[in-house]
């Protein structure tokens, strides 16, 4: 199909560590997936198949060793594994957003400026990026003493929230999901699970990895198995 | 997005008698963009920098600035007095000891209020307001501003140094190890004002470091030296999380949590 939001055509990756003596593992071979605009693709597979890799392949943090990656950016296909930094950094600004499974917290940033400053992409002024960053926080359950303060003394789920908030401010029509629920508490998971549907009403196209079947079947629409290399030649 | 780089260097080599300090280096930076050079101590990183910079002559090679007009310059061959002016006006150069730049006989006002003066502004109401601004900008304590330099921290004496090179609004700062020698907090709070003044301005930088934390929080792109080469450029985390090269590889793997 033509009007994919993304897709990859015979994406592999292998890993080459010269440290180990030049041992090469290779993890994703020929992948072909495909993602619409309002869908949700859930990946699965055994741990080490190469989920996370396949992810953040997708995000242009890993390099794709053979094979595209195709992008609707703008009005038109951007193929990442080929693309210059600054062609990546415009479609993670603007088109892909990606929620990894911990925060890399940035010395001295409030937690609302963090999720501020990912809203200021698609909002005009900071006070407004800062009213809708404070609202999702709170609807994420990070209380309003805790926004002003930077996330380094969180707990691991208040930091996955802030995460995630940072994740779903953008309103980027591309969305990744490493694990978004994986330190979360019930009420919570409700939450993130809610977020995803009205992303998805919304015409946002996400790619995620649930491990909690129960969270992956309320938001899934399809699911692509991702499998280990060995079983996959 | 601009097609056009800031600053461009190609083939650029030289060497110190029997050592090679640059092999062939290539190097591209566009307008607001923070570039990275990362690699252990004496691969050339600042060799380079100073190549970049004209403060020092490759010897093959070229460097050439876009300024904003749209006129190429070549750095290397441009007369003396015109580099100057650069050097004074759209460019800026932080050092990792704030004391080669500062003038520790000079007042922090007079420090930075210099920089205007020497590209031309008289009016010493307005010299003294913005060399305020200034130290504003950089959290120092505007009362401080008849203060002589040598009664401030390390940490101060480097956000002073800043404040010194940005108050002429620069396109374009060259970084050596701007954090090296501070402690630890006091480096996160220099690193976090780096960055949210380089995005505010728009700056386009050359940063020289050797720590790769320092690299991931202020750069766009990174490109990994070794012996006077670049065996690695790209995307700065792609570099960091999935290095291609052996040498990236070993850089990446002795640092905990970068
Ligand atoms: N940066 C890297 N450098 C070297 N090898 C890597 C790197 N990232 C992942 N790998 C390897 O790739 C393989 C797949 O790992 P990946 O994290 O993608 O699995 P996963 O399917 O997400 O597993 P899990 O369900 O446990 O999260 C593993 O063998 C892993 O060791
Ligand atoms: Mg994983």
């Amino acid at each position: 199909m033509n009007n994919a939001m993304l897709r990859t055509e015979g994406l592999c990756k292998a890993f080459m560590l010269h440290l180990q003596g030049g041992v090469r593992i290779p993890v994703l071979s020929q992948i072909d997936l495909d993602l619409h605009a309002g869908e949700c693709v859930a990946l699965v597979g055994p741990s080490g198949a190469g989920k996370s890799t396949l992810m953040r392949s997708l995000y242009g943090n890993y390099r794709a060793d053979v094979g595209r990656i195709l992008i609707r950016h703008g009005g038109s296909m951007v193929d990442l594994a080929t693309a210059d930094p600054r062609v990546i950094i415009a479609v993670r600004r603007q088109t892909m957003g990606y929620v990894s499974q911990f925060l890399r917290v940035v010395p001295r940033v409030s937690a609302l400026d963090i999720v501020a400053e990912a809203a200021m992409a698609r909002m005009h002024t900071l006070a407004t990026a800062r009213g809708a960053a404070a609202a999702l926080l709170t609807r994420l359950n990070i209380p309003a003493r805790l926004h002003a303060l930077p996330p380094a003394t969180f707990s691991g789920g208040e930091q996955q929230r802030v995460n995630l908030a940072r994740g779903f401010i953008g309103g980027h029509p591309i969305l990744l999901l490493d694990e978004p629920t994986a330190a979360l508490d019930p009420a919570n998971r409700a939450v993130v699970v809610a977020l995803i549907r009205e992303a998805k009403a919304r015409g946002i196209a996400i790619v995620g990895i649930f491990h909690d079947a129960e969270i992956r079947d309320a938001v899934a629409d399809r699911l692509f198995a991702v499998t280990p290399w060995q079983d996959a030649a | 997005m601009s097609e056009t780089t800031l600053l461009s260097a190609r083939g650029v080599s030289l060497s110190f008698g029997a050592i090679q300090a640059l092999v062939g280096v290539d190097a591209d930076l566009w307008p607001g963009e923070v570039l990275a050079i990362v690699g252990e101590s004496g691969s050339g990183k600042t060799t380079l920098l100073n190549v970049l910079s004209g403060r020092a002559a490759p010897g093959t090679g070229a460097v050439w600035y876009r300024t904003p007009d749209g006129q190429l310059l070549d750095v290397h061959t441009m007369p003396a007095p015109a580099l100057r002016r650069l050097h004074r006006s759209d460019w800026g150069f932080v050092h990792q000891d704030p004391r080669q730049n500062l003038r520790m006989g000079v007042t922090a006002g007079g420090n930075v209020g210099e920089r205007l003066m020497a590209q031309g502004s008289r009016h010493y109401g307005h010299i003294r307001d913005a060399a305020r601004d200034w130290l504003v900008q950089t959290e120092i304590d505007p009362k401080r501003i008849d203060d002589l330099p040598r009664t401030f921290s390390g940490g101060m004496l480097q956000r002073l140094q800043i404040a010194r090179t940005l108050v002429t609004h620069p396109r374009l700062v060259f970084m050596d190890e701007p954090t090296g020698g501070l402690d630890v907090s006091v480096q996160a709070r220099l690193l976090d004002l780096i960055r949210s003044l380089v995005a505010r301005f728009g700056i386009a930088v050359v940063l020289v470091t050797h720590d790769i934390a320092v690299a991931r929080l202020l750069a766009h792109r990174t490109m990994v030296m070794q012996g006077g080469r670049v065996v690695e450029t790209g995307l700065t985390d792609q570099v960091l999380d999935d290095p291609q090269h052996a040498y990236t590889q070993l850089l990446v793997s002795s640092v905990l949590n970068a």
